[in-house]
C-alpha cells in the first residue's frame, strides 16, 4: 500500500479514532507506528518479546488517549514517541520522570487546519532533514534518543532545523498567554 | 517574569531520551513548567525523537494487532483529568513531591536561618532538596561535587557575576566556585539537584563536558 509511505495525514486517522473508535483507522495507524515503536524499544535494550508487548501496550495507550492528542503542538509521531518513551522507563526499569505542569490549552475540538498541518509537516521535514546529516551525526542523534549515549560526542548543535518547530511553539505560547492576560483584566 | 538563565540543548535533548536521574528530570520539568523558552525548546527535542522513531521498524508478531485489539477491548477511552498546575511558589512537579504547597515542606534548620527539605526521590544518581535562605544570607556549603541545577523558585541570589531570580536555573559543576548570597528583600527559596557522591554517573560528565568544555 503506497498511500503509507507517502503522505498518509496520520492525525486524521487519530481523530477517527478518537471521535468513531474506527477500528480501521486504528489498523493503519497500527501497521504504521506498532514495528517503529517496537524497533526504538529493541534499540533501546529491550528483548524482541518484551518491546512487542511494550509495542501494543503504546498502540493501546494511543487508543485510549486519542483524546488527548494535540495535532496543533505535535505530529502522531512525536505523540507516540512520548509515549513510547514513557513506557519504556516502565519496560526498562530507567529514572523516573516528572512531566512539566499542563500548559493552559488542551486540544482545540476544532484545531485550526493550518497548525495541524505545520506540526504535522515538522516530523516529515525533521526525517529528511536527519537523512541528510552525516552519518556519524545521524547515528549519534539516535544513539541519544535510544539511550546509548556511549561517547563524549553529543553534540548541541544538531544541524536540524529545531530552531523552526521552537518559534513556532513560542509563537503559540505567547499568544496564549496574552488571550489569558486578556481574560484575567476582562474580569 | 523575565527569565534569563536556561537549560542547555544538552540537557533538554538527555530529558527529552528520558536518560537523566530522576532528580535532574524534576528540576528541569520544574524550570519548564516556569519557561515558555525552555518549554518550547523542549517540545522540538521530542519532534526530534518524532522523527528518529521514524526512522527504523521491525516487524510485529503475527496476530499483533489482534492481540492489541483483545486489550483495548474493555478499555475506556481515558478519563477527563483536572489541568494539573503550580501555585504561586511552587510548580506542578514539586508540589506532587511535596505532596502539596509551601505550607507543606518538612524544614529542616541548618544554621543561619538556612533551612532545607531534601525530596524523596526513588533513583540513586542524584539528590534534590528545596533549600530556604533568608535575605542577605549565603547559601551553604556550595562546594559542587558533581552537576548541579539550582532553580529559583522565590527571590533571587547573585554570585560574583550573574543574578539569578525566579525561574532562573543555574547549572554549576565542579570546576565552579562561587559564593551565593540571597538578595535582600525576599527569602530567597531554591529547588537544587546534585548529583550523587556514592554512585557515579558516568552519562553526566560527559553530557556536560561539551557545555563546559572541561
Amino acid at each position: 500500500m503506497a498511500a503509507d509511505v507517502e503522505q498518509t495525514d496520520w492525525s486524521a486517522l487519530v481523530f477517527r479514532v478518537r471521535d468513531d473508535q474506527d477500528k480501521a483507522a486504528f489498523a493503519a495507524l497500527f501497521r504504521h507506528f506498532a514495528p517503529r515503536v517496537k524497533a526504538f524499544l529493541m534499540k533501546s535494550g529491550a528483548s524482541e518479546a518484551l518491546a512487542e508487548e511494550c509495542a501494543q501496550d503504546v498502540m493501546a495507550t494511543l487508543w485510549q488517549k486519542a483524546r488527548l492528542f494535540d495535532a496543533e503542538r505535535a505530529s502522531v509521531a512525536t505523540w507516540v514517541f512520548t509515549i513510547a518513551r514513557n513506557r519504556r522507563i516502565d519496560a526498562l526499569r530507567k529514572s523516573r520522570r516528572p512531566e512539566p505542569e499542563d500548559l493552559p490549552w488542551g486540544p482545540e475540538p476544532e484545531p485550526d487546519q493550518a497548525e495541524v498541518y505545520e506540526a504535522q509537516q515538522e516530523t516529515e521535514r525533521l526525517g529528511v532533514a536527519l537523512a541528510q546529516l552525516p552519518l556519524k551525526q545521524r547515528v549519534l542523534i539516535e544513539r541519544a534518543y535510544f539511550g546509548d549515549l556511549s561517547h563524549s560526542e553529543i553534540a548541541a548543535e544538531t544541524g536540524l532545523p529545531l530552531g523552526t518547530i521552537k518559534s513556532r511553539i513560542r509563537l503559540a505560547l505567547d499568544r496564549l498567554r496574552q488571550q489569558m492576560d486578556v481574560k484575567a483584566t476582562e474580569k | 517574569m523575565t527569565i534569563k538563565h536556561h537549560l542547555s540543548d544538552e540537557l533538554l535533548m538527555a530529558y527529552a531520551a528520558a536518560e537523566l536521574p530522576e532528580a535532574f528530570n524534576l528540576v528541569i520539568a520544574a524550570h519548564l513548567s516556569m519557561c515558555d523558552e525552555c518549554r518550547a525548546r523542549s517540545m522540538a527535542f521530542d519532534a526530534l525523537g518524532g522523527a528518529v522513531i521514524e526512522d527504523s521498524t521491525c516487524e510485529m508478531s503475527a496476530g499483533s494487532l489482534e492481540a492489541c485489539m483483545a486489550r483495548i477491548n474493555g478499555l475506556s477511552q481515558a478519563p477527563a483529568t483536572g489541568m494539573r498546575r503550580g501555585d504561586r511558589v511552587l510548580p506542578a512537579p514539586v508540589l506532587d513531591y511535596v505532596g502539596g504547597g509551601l505550607e507543606a515542606v518538612k524544614w529542616r534548620a541548618l544554621g543561619m536561618g538556612v533551612r532545607q527539605s531534601i525530596l524523596r526521590i526513588g533513583d540513586k544518581g542524584a539528590s534534590a532538596r528545596l533549600l530556604y535562605i533568608p535575605a542577605g544570607a549565603a547559601m551553604p556549603d556550595h562546594g559542587h561535587r558533581g552537576l548541579e541545577l539550582t532553580l529559583v523558585l522565590q527571590g533571587a541570589f547573585r554570585d560574583e557575576a550573574d543574578r539569578f531570580g525566579r525561574g532562573d536555573i543555574e547549572v554549576a559543576d565542579a570546576s565552579v566556585e562561587h559564593t551565593p548570597v540571597a538578595e535582600a528583600g525576599e527569602a530567597c527559596i531554591c529547588l537544587a539537584a546534585t548529583q550523587g557522591s556514592l554512585k557515579f554517573n558516568a552519562l553526566l560528565p560527559r553530557l556536560a563536558q561539551p557545555f563546559f568544555r572541561i
